[in-house]
């Protein structure tokens, strides 16, 4: 077995080389299991996603090939006392984001207070002036969060990234759950191992509970994707059929009689809640993108008129860019009155002069962010880039500081994924999944455990080389 | 109380109306690429070389064809029809096709047919990478018969009976019409010496080929004591209700699932009024009659009036913005 870096946290294994208590029961299991017959659940395992096409597509290779985002089949697990302690952490969060989002398209006391300073806002590019004054439905602005969390020891989990227009992934929690237990039933009975099978049901009830007051006790739901061959396509199909609800594309919709109403074979009818998975920009090439044929010319007068609900809503993006998530331990603080129970990582704002010298003189040990950037591209590691490399990219950040933000180069934990040479360790994130409603916020126990399978990487997306891996909250 | 379901988006219908056409369309492609071979087999070189140009004429892919090619070889034509990346109307791409309004339809379809489907094409999608060798044909020409025998069957065995199923039953029915009345009419002049002639002897190899491109020359042979004549083959394959490929079992088919849609809508359409059409056609026809009154005008008209239905299916159901 390979042992971890000693300076690393490993989820699983304690430096001294003993199983943490949160594994003891799986690797009472994996210690009876033969190598090789594992090694062929795997392989059964990749079978049964291409067949029951689980896969995803990558923009800009050719033919918009469908692949697999590779699952490692030893799960990525968690106590119930570390669960109860993040669970509290992400939902004050989310509490504080919608507090949050509300504030800015109405009064903006956290600006007047001097706590957020205009520029951030003035510079957002995805801030809505249409969202001014208007409250949605329910006063929910973010339905569903997606909130990435880091660990580096045994009590230390951070938020990296809040998701709050439409995070993805979901699918895949789902799926590898289902596929660990096609995969090990018994593994099951011995663990107890809390269950997430309730999301879509849960989804489902959340939205509506969202839905316009004139909806009544069975609000029409619909998924609204950009179509087949969208990256997260097989995500929104998936969600619309656990939830029995409609899967429609831009032209399936039109506004008619001042509802959102989707073609069917008997005609147009109307829409409640539209869990769109469509961003804000392509929604109304009335309101935003003229050339939009993604979405439904006049939605967002109908949304405006508070005839229909739109998950999340417009405008959720201002929240959550990486400018926005440097500020986030004072929005915590400004609308819970309460300390941060989840912190931020350590994040220096270029924009700002010393920090600016501050990143330019240590380049070559942070990771430097695009502040509009997302899915890991557009971003320099330090440690791991050539002095070319570095260059280039000191350049970039004296033209363009306010685009940037640094952070140090974390020693993310690690949890063991099963290589060709046994256990392995490899560094990992997690995204939990939230949902907001009226009736209150729910946290999927776990969420989606992403691994970069690259010895030594730290990038964990999907577009660039990362794998899932089932993620297990264990019962008291 | 049993509610009422909401009505399927038109998109939708489309896509599973068109899925089902194409799936009916790789398997009939396949049943008549096997029944080419074997009469090739059989048969002198020119004979061989007419049949593989009959399966081009039948499919609407000569022109296609005699853009590409040369001659008329067993291997180029069935490399051209299976897999050939130039030719958008081939077996494989019938097939993705498939897959991909699966994949758009996928809330509409039960997983069990989607798996069925999307297997399919990754089964197809393999055996089709490389030239087909002679030796393979009729094994690739087997899976493409048992991949869609097997979508339909998921078909039958998993999904609601709803308006999504009327809508895949007359995707299915308006296709197979469609290709039964083709392959007659690319045929049919073999029929009328004999008739004209009573006793002569028929092409027995020429008409046994016929009925196994519709996989009918078992059925028929049972019903018939083995005897051929133009007649009896003219008679099983327009008029017998019993034999699932023949034009009538398909009016009967389309008829049963555009009533279902009816019952569901409360009301007739625009489809109904054209099938009404088809029935004016056929109901009560004898065979004597339509040979005097011309096998060819006929299939001409059958063929005509059957994409009439399709057009009034997707005007009155909404497949199109």
């Amino acid at each position: 077995m390979n042992l971890p870096p000693a300076d690393k946290f490993d989820e699983m294994h304690a430096p001294d080389g003993s199983v943490r208590p949160a594994y003891h029961e799986y690797c009472r299991w994996l210690d009876q299991q033969d190598t090789a017959q594992l090694r062929k659940k795997g392989a059964e395992a990749e079978s049964v996603f291409r067949r029951t096409g689980i896969t995803f597509n990558v923009y800009g290779e050719d033919d918009a090939e469908e692949r697999l985002i590779p699952f490692d089949m030893v799960p990525r697990i968690i106590t119930a006392a570390e669960w109860r302690r993040v669970s509290r952490g992400i939902e004050q969060r989310v509490r504080a984001l919608n507090a949050f989002i509300h504030d800015l398209y109405h009064r903006q006391e956290i600006i007047r207070s001097g706590r957020l300073p205009l520029r951030v806002l003035r510079d957002n590019a995805v801030w809505l002036p249409q969202m001014v004054g208007f409250t949605p439905p329910g006063g929910v602005y973010t339905h569903i969060v997606g909130i990435d969390l880091v660990r580096t020891g045994p009590n230390d989990f951070m938020v990296l990234e809040d998701n709050a227009r439409t995070p993805s992934g979901v699918s895949y929690m789902l799926e590898n759950r289902e596929t660990m237990m096609a995969m090990f039933p018994e593994l099951f009975t011995r663990a107890k191992v809390r269950p997430i099978s309730d999301y879509p049901r849960n989804l489902a009830a959340s939205l509506a509970a969202c839905a316009p007051e004139f909806s009544g006790s069975r609000p029409t739901i619909a998924v609204l994707t950009p179509g087949i061959y969208n990256s997260a396509y097989f995500e929104h199909a998936f969600l619309a059929d656990q939830m029995g609800a409609e899967l429609v594309e831009g032209s399936d919709l039109r506004v008619v009689d001042g509802r959102v109403q989707m073609r069917t074979t008997d005609g147009f009818r109307p829409i409640d809640v539209l869990y769109r998975r469509v961003d804000d920009e392509y929604l109304d090439p009335l309101t935003f993108n003229p050339s939009s044929v993604l979405g439904v010319p006049g939605i967002f007068d109908v949304y405006r008129a508070g005839r229909i609900t739109i998950a999340n809503a417009p405008g959720t993006g201002v929240a959550d860019d990486k400018a926005i998530y440097s500020f986030m331990p004072e929005i915590v603080q400004f609308y819970t009155g309460e300390q941060p129970i989840l912190p931020n990582v350590q994040t220096w704002r270029c924009a700002e002069k010393e920090s600016l010298a501050y990143v330019l003189a240590n380049l070559s040990e942070l990771v430097v962010k695009e502040v509009h950037g997302s899915g890991g591209y557009g971003m320099l590691i330090g440690p791991t880039s050539s002095k070319k490399e570095l260059e280039a990219f000191r350049a970039k950040l004296v033209a363009k500081p306010e685009n940037y933000i640094a952070q140090p180069t974390l020693a993310l934990s690690t949890c063991p994924i099963f290589t060709a040479k046994g256990l392995a360790p490899r560094h990992v994130d997690l995204r939990p999944f939230v949902l907001c409603s009226p009736n209150g916020v729910e946290i999927t126990p776990g969420g989606l455990t992403r691994v970069a399978l690259k010895k030594g990487s730290l990038v964990v997306n999907s577009s660039q080389g990362g794998g899932t891996k089932d993620s297990w909250v264990l019962d008291d | 109380m049993i509610e009422a379901e909401r009505p399927m988006l038109g998109r939708v219908a489309h896509g599973i109306f068109w899925m089902y056409r194409y799936l009916e369309r790789a398997e009939n492609i396949a049943r008549l690429l096997a029944a080419a071979h074997r009469m090739a087999l059989t048969r002198g070189t020119d004979e061989a070389t007419q049949e593989w140009r009959s399966v081009l004429t039948t499919l609407g892919q000569l022109q296609a064809y005699d853009n590409q090619y040369t001659v008329y070889g067993g291997a180029q034509v069935c490399d051209f029809v299976l897999r050939a990346r130039g030719n958008p109307q081939s077996v494989l791409s019938m097939f993705e096709r498939a897959r991909t309004n699966a994949r758009a339809c996928r809330s509409a379809i039960t997983r069990e047919v989607w798996e069925a489907i999307n297997e399919g094409w990754m089964n197809l999608k393999e055996q089709l990478s490389r030239p087909i060798r002679e030796g393979n044909l009729e094994t690739v020409l087997a899976s493409i018969r048992r991949e869609s025998t097997l979508a339909r069957g998921a078909t039958h065995g998993s999904m609601l009976r709803n308006e999504i199923y009327a809508f895949a039953r007359l995707g299915t029915f308006l296709e197979r019409a469609d290709n039964t009345a083709r392959i007659l009419d690319v045929k049919y002049f073999l029929l009328l010496p004999s008739l004209s002639y009573v006793g002569t002897a028929l092409d027995t190899g020429q008409w046994d080929n016929v009925l196994r491109s519709l996989s009918g020359e078992r059925a028929y042979s049972w019903l018939n004591a083995g005897r051929m004549d133009a007649r009896g083959i003219a008679q099983f394959l327009i008029l017998d209700e019993r034999f699932p490929r023949s034009l009538a079992f398909c009016r009967l088919a389309l008829r049963e699932n555009l009533s279902a849609l009816a019952r569901l809508r409360g009301h007739d359409g625009l489809p109904h009024a054209a099938l009404d059409r088809v029935d004016a056609l056929m109901e009560g026809r004898r065979v004597e009659e339509i040979f005097d009154n011309g096998l060819h005008e006929f299939i001409v008209k059958f063929i005509g009036l059957n994409a009439g239905i399709a057009d009034a299916i997707a005007r009155e159901y909404r497949f199109i913005a």
